[in-house]
């Protein structure tokens, strides 16, 4: 009930309507919860309403806090190991 | 798809299970609820928990709103529909819900009732505008995220004049119920204790934003990490709730930042403030009845308030025999302590609204392990 998927926002229409395009396909939804959404605007759909921007920048910025916290954990690895700690809590 | 396909990665996967697999202290357990049954089938549909340490155990929550509307509820709604002629709109996950004597919306329009399917609260409107000379009534219910919705289509009918449109509202609140699984001793003694945290809903924190929780590291010390959808989302809050609990931190963190801040949608939330006020109490099945829990329609708004507009009888409401939903909806059980999982109760003849929705636990289990269940409960 609560899934929501990234949509980008094609064409802005009357009645605070707007086309989008989710994976290729075109939809009409609502952007009356929201404000100022623009053309290239990615937004959360949710049945038929937008429901929140989606930011470029913090997805970015997670996907590389991801990649980071593998490396990290794995010189603690090696550092565990070649200590001869037991490795685990950090 | 963009947001989606880079949150499903191979190797990011298996970097952030390593790095799980090392933070993972091997002498504690860590019990995580995931509150959202949208966790629960992202933890199932990847495969999640084979991608953590054995002591490492996600318990499910009640965030499944078809699971936790009590039969008495559907019941009303199977009324409106049979009783006072209206055409009834639904989301499609409802349909197959069994209520009182096993009869769901769907029985109910195979034999005549005026039920349909509806995607969106809009396609509710054009039912509305296109049948002036019926009743149309939507019924709404859904969790912080699927209530803004609800919101505006009230407001619209209000600005457009659509005077036979009206919705049943079911709408709940997450926050509330989290403090209930904690607070309320007779739900079981023993699990406040036992959750080490929370994994946050996604989209209900969309709206509402990271603050109602607040309240849960400060008052109960319990760690919360808001988590995305996705399966990479899931385990880096994983990752988070163990390094908050290995350190001692007790705060709210929010992993989903690419679209949750800490105010949330304020726009969403001025309408539902504007439409809604709080129902003194509500029932849930599972957990009973929980104090402000729960939306009703303001009396500005009364013209749309199907509670208001259609005298609903009283009735004697009743859950199914022996189905253990409400204690699965608690995570004091497991879809294998039920007796019927997979045998009375399938997706194709559900016994409780657990295996009927898409985010029910029982759904999850029969589509993503029903093997190993079926024999962990031979076993038994």
């Amino acid at each position: 009930m609560c899934l929501a998927i990234p949509a980008l926002v094609t064409e802005l229409h009357d009645g605070a309507m707007a086309s989008v395009s989710v994976g290729g396909i075109a939809k009409q939804i609502s952007v009356a919860l929201l404000d100022a959404v623009a053309v290239g605007d990615y937004v959360l759909l949710h049945v038929g309403y937008a429901l929140h921007r989606v930011s470029e920048e913090e997805a970015r910025r997670t996907l590389a806090m991801m990649a980071e916290a593998g490396l990290l954990q794995a010189e603690v690895a090696e550092m565990a190991q070649t200590t001869g700690l037991a490795g685990g809590a950090s | 798809m963009k947001y989606v396909d880079e949150f499903r990665d191979r190797d990011l996967a298996r970097t952030l299970a390593a790095a799980i697999a090392v933070a993972a202290d091997p002498a504690r357990d860590y019990n995580f609820m995931e509150f959202c049954g949208g966790h629960t089938h992202a933890i199932f549909r990847y495969g999640v928990h084979d991608l953590v340490p054995a002591n490492v155990r996600f318990v499910h929550g009640p965030g499944c709103p078809v699971c936790i509307l009590p039969a008495r509820r559907l019941d009303d709604a199977i009324e409106l529909a049979e009783r006072h002629g209206v055409i009834l709109c639904s989301y499609g996950d409802m349909l197959r819900v069994p209520g009182t004597g096993r009869r769901s919306l769907l029985k109910a329009k195979a034999d005549g009732a005026d039920i349909r399917m509806v995607y969106s609260t809009l396609d509710a409107l054009d039912i509305a505008r296109a049948n002036p000379g019926r009743e149309v009534v939507f019924l709404g219910i859904g969790f912080e995220t699927t209530t803004p919705p609800s919101a505006a289509a009230i407001a619209q009918a209000q600005a457009e004049g659509i005077a036979n449109f009206s919705v049943f509202c079911n709408h709940v609140l997450t926050p509330p119920a989290i403090r209930h699984i904690l607070e309320v001793p007779e739900i079981d003694p023993a699990q406040a204790a036992r959750l080490d945290g929370f994994l946050g809903p996604s989209h209900v924190s969309a709206v509402i934003g990271s603050r109602p929780y607040e309240f849960l590291a400060a008052r109960y010390a319990k760690p919360v990490v808001i988590a995305g959808f996705e399966p990479l989302d899931v385990m880096q809050s994983v990752l988070m709730l163990i390094r908050q609990v290995n350190e001692g931190r007790v705060e709210v963190e929010n992993q989903y930042t690419r679209v949750v801040t800490r105010d949330g949608n304020r726009k969403a939330q001025d309408l539902v403030a504007r439409i809604f006020e709080l129902r003194p109490s509500f029932e849930w099945r599972g957990l009973g009845s929980v104090p402000d829990s729960a939306l009703a329609i303001r009396a500005d708004y009364a013209a749309f308030d199907a509670e208001k507009r259609f005298a609903l009888s009283e009735k004697q409401s009743r859950e199914t025999k022996s189905c253990e939903c409400p204690a699965i909806l608690r995570g004091v059980k497991k879809p294998k302590d039920c007796k019927l999982f997979g045998k009375a109760c399938t997706p194709e003849t559900p016994m409780g609204a657990c295996m009927v929705s898409s985010e029910g636990a029982c759904a999850a289990y029969w589509t993503y392990r029903r093997l190993e269940t079926l024999a962990e409960m031979a076993a038994e």
